[in-house]
């Protein structure tokens, strides 16, 4: 299990707001701090424009986990746009796990563009924790897998 | 009935309304469905029993559209998703002239039949003053079966018997509530992920995509539908593979999470008996411990919980610390 899982490179899709998040990744970057290569950032205009639709299709396409990044409540560049993702999102991640699909793989987190650090830590963690997870293999295409 | 045709027939002579907004009688004798009836003579069509499930409130979109007042019958439960699509402005209050008509509890063919009585010619004692026991004509004999166990699962859980709008009422409602609406929530809630991973895996596998859920529902009633786009993989087709079942399912009901009003109507009409009013009461029972109780439909002036916000919100991160 172990050697499956050292070999194992999960995918991981991090959709981060343009104004907080990505600043964040940038400073992560040219702070030269690192995080996995196995995050793919996808950047949105604010956090809010995140659809659940993305996420699920995200999974769709083989994601193996999905960060969800944001400026911190109350800092949202259009004032209000991450108090309506905190509800989306926790409504999502709920039924997710209502359906039985692993409540890791799903995170929101608020990173600023002062945080490079916490960006990197936050990846470097989530990393991990979709790892320890496996592939993702209940929000896939189920018949081709025994 | 009598009743309910005779004020119709009136209303229609008078020319309150240009037309009535009601049930006909099906090609089966458990299967009578919406209808207009614009003339008098029409009107002798006009049923009303306990298999008028249909929630009418969502014709009346379009018969906002139409010259003159609609008559338009209404169950309690009905007229939750009448004062949503109002609030949503899909429904012009002024075209409408509610008869807000009385109800016993709604019958499911299938909790009869899933009684082992099939071959089903007729049923009697399904009106709204009928007896507590109906009476079934097969082609095997006459069989007998309580009025209660053949009740749709939504009138187990019934929000009650009164309605939340009305230009006159008809008929006696009665409470029929006997059972805890979140309890099948939270039985589901309490199985491991695992099972509960394989107990959605099998009902939504039986999903045939005939979008009856989508056309029923009186909250999914948006002019573009995410469903037709061609830009995502789901437009109009069958689910080609297990994530297409799950994500049209849990789009759907988030579409509706917070305008829903728990009518029933999405595991009412669905062919393969696929419970999913499960996902819509999900969003409503998390709706109600995160941001408090909320009903859609009552009539209030409430914003709806998606298109509102607090500053003490539940982060999302409180499912996984739940467990």
């Amino acid at each position: 299990m172990s050697i499956a899982n050292e070999s194992f490179r999960p995918k991981i899709v991090a959709f981060c707001c343009n104004w907080c998040s990505y600043a964040g990744a940038d400073l992560a970057g040219s702070s030269r701090l690192s995080y996995p290569a196995d995050v793919k950032i996808i950047r949105v205009p604010c956090s809010c424009r995140v659809n659940p639709m993305f996420i699920l299709r995200a999974f769709e396409r083989g994601a193996d986990g999905v960060i969800l990044c944001g400026c911190h409540p109350g800092d949202c560049h259009y004032t209000t746009g991450n108090y309506y993702t905190r509800r989306r999102m926790t409504l999502l991640f709920s039924m997710l796990d209502f359906l039985g699909v692993e409540n890791g793989r799903t995170r929101v987190e608020w990173v600023s563009a002062a945080e490079g650090v916490k960006f990197s830590a936050t990846m470097n963690e989530f990393v991990e924790t979709i790892r320890a997870l496996g592939p993702n293999v209940r929000l896939g295409d189920l018949r081709c897998r025994s | 009935m009598q009743e309910l045709r005779k004020r119709a027939g009136e209303l229609l002579a008078d020319g309150t309304v240009a037309r009535v907004l009601a049930w006909r009688a099906g090609d089966l004798p458990y299967n009578p469905e919406p209808a207009f009836f614009e003339t008098e003579a029409e009107l002798e069509h006009l049923v009303y029993d306990g298999f008028c499930g249909a929630n009418l409130s969502k014709l009346m979109i379009e018969a906002s559209k139409l010259e003159g007042k609609t008559l338009v019958c209404l169950k309690p439960c009905d007229t939750y998703s009448f004062n949503q699509l109002v609030k949503e402005h899909r429904v012009d209050r002024e075209k409408a002239y509610i008869i807000g008509v009385g109800c016993r509890g709604k019958l499911d063919i299938e909790k009869i039949r899933r009684q082992g009585i099939r071959g089903i010619e007729a049923v009697e004692g399904a009106e709204l003053d009928g007896p507590e026991e109906l009476t079934i004509r097969t082609f095997s004999g006459e069989k007998k079966c309580a009025y209660r166990d053949a009740m749709l699962e939504r009138c187990h859980v019934c929000k009650g018997k009164e309605h939340m709008a009305y230009d006159e009422l008809l008929g006696e409602s009665r409470d029929t509530k006997d059972a805890e609406r979140f309890a099948e929530v939270e039985a589901i809630e309490r199985m491991p992920a695992k099972e509960r991973f394989a107990y959605f895996q099998k009902e939504l596998s039986k999903c045939i995509r005939c979008n009856a859920c989508r056309n029923a529902c009186p909250a999914c009633s948006c002019r573009k539908c995410v469903f037709d786009s061609t830009k995502f993989d789901s437009e109009q087709k069958a689910n080609v593979d297990s994530f297409e079942e799950k994500m049209f399912h849990i789009i759907r009901a988030f579409h509706v999470a917070g305008r829903c009003t728990d009518c029933g109507e999405c595991s009412r009409v669905c062919p393969q008996g696929i419970p999913l009013h499960l996902f819509n009461r999900k969003f409503i029972k998390d709706i109600n411990t995160f941001y408090g109780e909320y009903q859609a439909g009552t009539g209030s002036d409430e914003k709806a919980p998606l298109t509102n916000y607090t500053l003490e919100d539940a982060e999302p991160s409180v499912v996984r610390e739940r467990g």
